[in-house]
């Protein structure tokens, strides 16, 4: 789950560890003077790590360029936001750092893309910092042993009538942007390319012995 | 060659490496403005300011993950920790991050940083600033474990751990800061890491020491020449990870009696490894049971007679050569 090529950093195991470490990334993006931006992926569950905080401070301390993504999906494994967190608005916790905060509509698509470009643009600008706070749903279990007892189906049902992809179709429908005929493409060639990495997945041989002790140290 | 302290040869290291690489930066609590808690860092934030020269809040956990992320993109940090005490608090990312990333990202994302800072006893700075942790960070593969003893090592080994590709920890000793010793002034000077060095030539019995006990293991030597007529050769792996144990393990050939000198609690210690590994390599040449003297199974308490009792010194290193040799 990493890719150099495209910027990807990864892939983290650690609940909230990629806070700090997407905070090193933006304080190199200054450091080298670029104007790059720093996207940091993580769930809400993730904000009660102490890491979280550390990591805003430093942040707007140094104007570093990082932007924040909260994904609020309501659970962190198997227990509720409810049960987890004193209060439930996540972006008013950039107030406690003196940095810009947003909510957004996780399930509208053109409001996320919105909040995000003014996040950059704050980051380009000063080196700003933003939290941004995107309430989302999972569906699914947090893993294949979730049985998911810990939520009804009705709730699940709901927030799927509100699916980001079903209400992002409709509105270009509407705009007269794309037809039916296209989606029906577009989920043909998403499925077929997700289909292709299964197999390749499937197919692949597993590694060689020798590969448990590469890349352990770099030359 | 000039004469300095291990503190100065510290700071010549780290200068000599801001100037040479633009990557390179130093950041951790009171390193800057401060002029750094044990004065390592003295002059650079005069000399470089606020960009190679980073004051942190204290936040280590924030500021360890800082520069992991900044090593993922390039940089070079060098991370001060006040204590290696307070390094716990920032375990989960030289742990979990610096050690992994390298491995996880399969080779994409190497972790160039080095975490320093002093390790071991002070003077009566009690339990929680008195621990040393070489052990319980060489047990994970993807550190690097560096110690070192006299100010021309400081200098070069700091040196080749920042130039170094990997995340190294650098463990440095309170009450050594102040040790003189000949350096090379040369800034090409540099000591390769995983090199052990015989600080003392001898034939008839084996001391590995490091860090604080190699002062005294030198001291004890020259008791047990001139009192005894024992020559007692001392071994300073200077790096513990990777270990040096092709010195260690021909020395104990060549004297057939080892006492390993440590300032770390004795279970599960860097000792009881080079214990096991020069049982395996070289159990035929033992002539006697391998003796340790580690720091006591306490915490570290605040009185100094209880304090010195609590910990190796030339004294219990004697009476271990002396035990090994059978006087």
């Amino acid at each position: 789950m990493f890719s150099k090529e495209h910027g990807f950093f990864g892939g983290h195991g650690i609940v909230g560890g990629q806070i700090g470490v997407g905070t090193g990334m933006a304080f190199a993006q200054k450091y080298k003077g670029t104007d790059n931006v720093t996207l940091c992926f993580f769930g809400e569950a993730a904000v009660n790590q102490g890491i979280f905080h550390e990591s805003l401070n430093m942040a707007q301390l140094w104007k570093l360029p990082c932007i924040y993504i909260c994904e609020n999906n309501k659970y962190g494994m198997g227990t509720s936001q409810a049960r987890a967190m004193s209060t439930s608005d996540i972006a008013s916790k950039a107030e406690g750092y003196n940095m810009a905060g947003e909510f957004v509509d996780g399930m509208d698509v053109m409001a996320v893309r919105e909040a995000t470009l003014r996040a950059v643009e704050r980051a380009r600008k000063d080196g700003s910092p933003t939290l941004l706070e995107i309430r989302a749903y999972r569906y699914m279990g947090h893993s294949m042993s979730d049985p998911g007892k810990y939520r009804t189906s009705e709730e699940i049902k709901k927030y799927q009538e509100r699916d980001p992809i079903l209400l992002f179709q409709e509105s270009l429908k509407e705009a007269k942007v794309f037809t039916d005929k296209d989606f029906e493409e577009f989920t043909a060639k998403a499925t077929a390319e997700v289909d292709a990495a299964v197999k390749f997945a499937d197919e692949s041989p597993f590694p060689d012995e020798s590969a448990l002790f590469t890349d352990i140290y770099a030359d | 060659m000039a004469e300095m302290t291990i503190r100065d040869a510290l700071n010549a290291a780290l200068r000599e490496e801001i100037l040479r690489d633009e990557n390179v930066f130093i950041m951790g609590e009171e390193v800057a403005e401060y002029d750094g808690a044990y004065k390592v860092t003295r002059g650079l934030w005069k000399e470089f300011g606020d960009k190679r020269v980073v004051d942190t809040p204290i936040t280590e956990l924030g500021f360890a993950a800082v520069g992991v992320g900044a090593a993922m993109a390039g940089l070079r940090p060098v991370v001060e920790f006040m204590t290696w005490n307070f390094s716990i608090l920032a375990a989960d990312q030289i742990i979990n991050h610096a050690a992994k990333m390298y491995y996880m990202s399969g080779g994409q994302f190497n972790v160039p940083i080095v975490f320093r800072g002093p390790n071991g006893s002070a003077y009566q700075v009690s339990s929680q600033h008195s621990q040393a942790f070489e052990a319980f960070y060489a047990n994970f593969p993807g550190l690097k474990v560096v110690m070192p003893s006299t100010a021309a090592d400081a200098k070069g080994l700091l040196k080749s751990a920042i130039r170094d590709n990997n995340p190294v920890l650098f463990l440095e000793q309170e009450t050594m800061y102040g040790l003189k010793g000949e350096v090379s002034e040369d800034p090409d000077f540099t000591i390769p890491l995983g090199l052990a060095d015989v600080k003392r030539e001898g034939s008839d019995c084996t001391i590995v020491a490091r860090s604080f006990t190699v002062p005294q293991a030198l001291k004890a030597a020259e008791i047990m020449q001139s009192e005894f007529d024992v020559s007692v050769e001392v071994v300073d792996p200077r790096t513990i990870k990777p270990l040096d144990i092709e010195t260690i393990v021909a020395s104990v050939k060549k004297t057939n009696r080892l006492v390993i000198a440590e300032e770390s609690h004795a279970f599960a210690s860097v000792g009881a490894e080079i214990s096991h590994q020069v049982m395996e390599f070289a159990f035929d040449y033992l002539d006697a049971p391998i003796k340790r003297i580690s720091t006591v199974e306490a915490p570290m308490p605040y009185a100094r007679n209880l304090e010195i009792a609590a910990l190796p010194s030339v004294e219990k290193i004697v009476a271990a050569i002396k035990e090994v040799c059978y006087l």
